[in-house]
């Protein structure tokens, strides 16, 4: 019998790694084991293959080489970006804005310095497409608002913020510190770094490796290192480096901004036929707004709960997600609510998300599978 | 009209030489063209009496200007587009260049090289200018232009273009021969070699290592800084010397105030050497009056003493910002501030003479003989090159 080959729609959760990075890493794992901070000559060469690799993505961002900070995980980098901020900003003031409809890392990080460190922050609101109020934003800033971070992309239902929009309200009537979150941005839409002051991405949604996240600093700024340590990463973060995640971080980046354009339009080709074909089935509602990211579909199906529907579809070798897997644990998504989803619709939500190995055939075959799925129940 | 600019029109700096100098220039400067021409798959390289055209066969026109504007020798680049010798092949070339200029004010300026062309230069711009003005939104403005519109009349054939851009002047590389570029891990090196290069002097260079007193990051500096230079020479011979019998020789026989002098001085003879070895005309070095103790004046005349060539100092009246300031625009500058030791550093004295005297330096010298070291020193120097663009293996790790 004729296996049937998996359908992978869960790049917002992580995509494959790309085979160049994986030959990289069988040269990186046998010869420079190197601790990169040793002065030996072993040590020197890792050493320099991390500053290569620093200098070649601040040249494919835009950015000085002096300005890339690697972190373990993009968690990790909101955490350094905000938490960082406004511990070394509050004398200047503890008001934060951000929105309801952030990643976790960015959410949790802010209700932490909400409970135990006395910070103030308002959660602005979205709309039905999860896109928020520039006004409310602009009436939010206030004389002591230190920071205001806001996500590029959503991960859980695509919608895009207009971030130059944000850039030009928060930098004319604030003083404030612009933190953004590209993690679902980055190799997919082109980013303007310019006058942005913490900007996080992640390796392992670009065809890199997991443990593997950036923070870009506009060095004006100046962090509350978290982990306290050594002199790595200008001792902002302290820790031996994880020079095989740093080092084939540039390459990741790299392919993933050479093929951008080119993907984008068959993306979108994709994107779009899901999208007409779903609409089709009744009471299915799609989530994405239709200027939302090519690479992210999610829709509501309230009569099968998303738990089951991701089983029917695993069975049948199809990997979706419900909403984020950083928050899959939980019952309900913050975003779902946030855009005003009822709790049965926000029960039975699916999100599809795109990248370089997905077909038009896959699509095909999702729309027949889900037709089917539709029918029986299960 | 799908017309596309896929010529490079090369013109000549500081031509100011005649006769034999001035073909020993073109051909010079063709040669190092062609040369920075070869990454670039199909572009041809033509030469004339006072014109190198550079066609494009397909090649990426923003990056083969961008390698020419590196040249030394050219004064402009115009991407342009060639017609033949006809009026209305003319004004409709022109116009289709303009149409795809944003609304901008323009004059056209013609040269007639060829004089038994039927119009003369102001029939031929009241030509251009009326076309280009009835068919686009242009104005013109023939004092201050924000696009220049081109035209060459040369026999058989007319060049228009509206995108001309500076080239980097100077000397074609290897009209001045050969001098031995003294170079550090530091800022000012690499800065006096661009120079030398610019007024037409190829450079060799030499570094004074001292292994285990210098680190394999230093050295590494050192190459990468050499590999910047490339740009505009596209080979550089390099010399490395070790120098750590010698340099410790030194210490233990020079008192500590002189070491730095003496060992500026076996570091000059031992360029010399090797200079003489392979034709060098010259020494270049990076240094610059007063900055640091073994640079004042009495410094440098107690150093050049030994030198029977000629020492240029290209960077000898520099403030060093300025210095800075040309290591940031060819690139050097964030290589040569990386933090490792390098060979002038590890044996630095705590209290250096800022006024040696020769007597005394020539004294001390008579104290150890020398010269087997110095000759050694020679004798043992590794030569590697360095070019332009070169793929290195971890290149497949990015």
């Amino acid at each position: 019998m004729q296996s049937i080959p998996d359908i992978y729609f869960d790049y917002a959760s992580t995509a494959p790694i790309h085979h160049e990075v994986i030959e990289a890493t069988h040269t990186l794992l046998p010869q420079f084991y190197a601790n990169p901070d040793s002065l030996h000559t072993l040590g020197y060469q890792v050493g320099d293959l991390m500053r290569i690799s620093r200098e070649k993505i601040a040249s494919l961002l835009h950015v000085m080489p002096q300005m890339v900070i690697f972190t373990g995980s993009a968690t990790e980098a909101n955490n350094m970006a905000i938490k960082g901020a406004a511990f070394k900003n509050q004398h200047k003031g503890k008001h934060c804005i951000t929105t309801k409809i952030e990643h976790s890392s960015v959410l949790n990080t802010f209700k932490q310095l909400q409970e135990y460190f006395g910070f103030e922050v308002d959660y602005l609101d979205v709309d039905a497409f999860g896109v928020l109020s520039y006004d409310q934003l602009k009436q939010s800033l206030r004389k002591d608002t230190i920071l205001v971070s806001i996500m590029a992309i959503n991960n859980e239902i695509g919608t895009i913020a207009d971030i130059e929009q944000i850039k030009k309200i928060v930098k004319s009537s604030s003083s404030a510190i612009l933190h953004v979150d590209f993690v679902q941005m980055l190799g997919k839409y082109p980013i303007d770094l310019n006058r942005i002051d913490l900007a996080t991405f992640s390796a392992h949604k670009i065809g890199g490796l997991k443990g593997s996240g950036l923070l870009i600093r506009n060095t004006q700024v100046e962090l509350m290192p978290l982990i306290s340590g050594g002199q790595q990463e200008y001792s902002l973060r302290g820790g031996t480096s994880n020079t095989l995640a740093n080092i084939t971080f540039a390459k990741a980046l790299r392919i993933a901004l050479e093929k951008m354009v080119s993907e984008f339009s068959r993306i979108k080709e994709i994107n779009d036929y899901l999208r007409s074909e779903l609409t089709l089935i009744p009471q299915l509602d799609i989530l994405t707004p239709q200027s939302g990211s090519a690479y992210i579909l999610a829709f509501s199906y309230p009569s099968i709960p998303s738990e089951i529907m991701m089983n029917a579809l695993s069975q049948r070798k199809i990997y979706v997600s419900a909403h984020s897997t950083c928050t899959s644990q939980s019952a309900y998504s913050h975003v779902h609510l946030a855009i005003g989803l009822k709790e049965h619709a926000a029960n039975g939500v699916i999100r599809l998300s795109f990248g370089d190995q997905t077909t038009m055939n896959q699509a095909h075959r999702f729309i027949e599978v889900f037709k089917e799925i539709v029918k029986n129940g299960y | 009209m799908d017309i596309k600019a896929d010529i490079c029109v090369v013109r000549f700096a500081e031509l100011s030489t005649k006769g034999k100098n001035k073909k020993d220039f073109v051909r010079l400067l063709r040669k190092n063209i062609n040369e920075a021409m070869r990454s670039f798959d199909g572009v041809k390289v033509v030469g004339s009496f006072d014109r190198i055209y550079v066609y494009l066969n397909g090649a990426d026109d923003v990056l083969v200007l961008a390698r020419l504007q590196q040249i030394f020798g050219i004064s402009t680049i115009s991407l342009a587009v060639k017609v033949e010798q006809d009026i209305e092949q003319m004004k409709d070339v022109a116009v289709a260049l303009m149409k795809r200029e944003p609304k901008s004010s323009f004059k056209v300026i013609t040269r007639r090289a060829d004089k038994t062309f039927g119009l003369v230069t102001d029939q031929i711009n009241r030509a251009l200018g009326t076309a280009i003005l009835m068919n686009t939104e242009h104005v013109v403005d023939v004092h201050n232009p924000e696009i220049k519109v081109l035209v060459e009349v040369r026999p058989g054939e007319v060049y228009i273009t509206v995108n001309t851009v500076q080239g980097a002047h100077g000397f074609p590389v290897g009209i001045q021969g050969k001098a031995m570029l003294l170079i550090s891990g530091g800022i000012d090196s690499p800065v006096a070699g661009y120079l030398s290069n610019k007024r037409g002097i190829e450079v060799e260079c030499v570094h004074f290592q001292s292994p285990p007193y210098t680190s394999q990051a230093a050295l590494s500096k050192v190459m990468d800084l050499t590999r910047k230079m490339t740009a505009g020479q596209s080979e550089i011979r390099m010399h490395i010397v070790n120098f750590t019998d010698l340099q410790l020789q030194i210490n233990h026989f020079i008192p500590e105030s002189y070491r730095i002098t003496i060992m500026r001085r076996m570091m000059i003879r031992i360029a010399q050497g090797l200079a003489n070895n392979r034709k060098c005309k010259a020494l270049i070095t990076g240094e610059c009056v007063g900055q640091v103790a073994s640079q004042t004046l009495d410094s440098i005349q107690v150093i050049s003493a030994v030198a029977d060539l000629p020492i240029l100092r290209p960077l000898v009246m520099f403030d060093k910002n300025d210095i800075i300031a040309i290591a940031e625009k060819i690139g050097t500058y964030d290589i040569s501030i990386r933090p490792y030791e390098d060979c002038c550093t590890v044996f630095t004295p705590i209290n250096p003479v800022t006024r040696p005297t020769l007597h005394k330096a020539e004294f001390y010298e008579k104290s150890f003989d020398f010269s087997p070291y110095v000759v050694e020193c020679i004798e043992k120097a590794e030569t590697v090159f360095v070019k332009y663009n070169e793929k290195r293996a971890e290149d497949t790790l990015f």
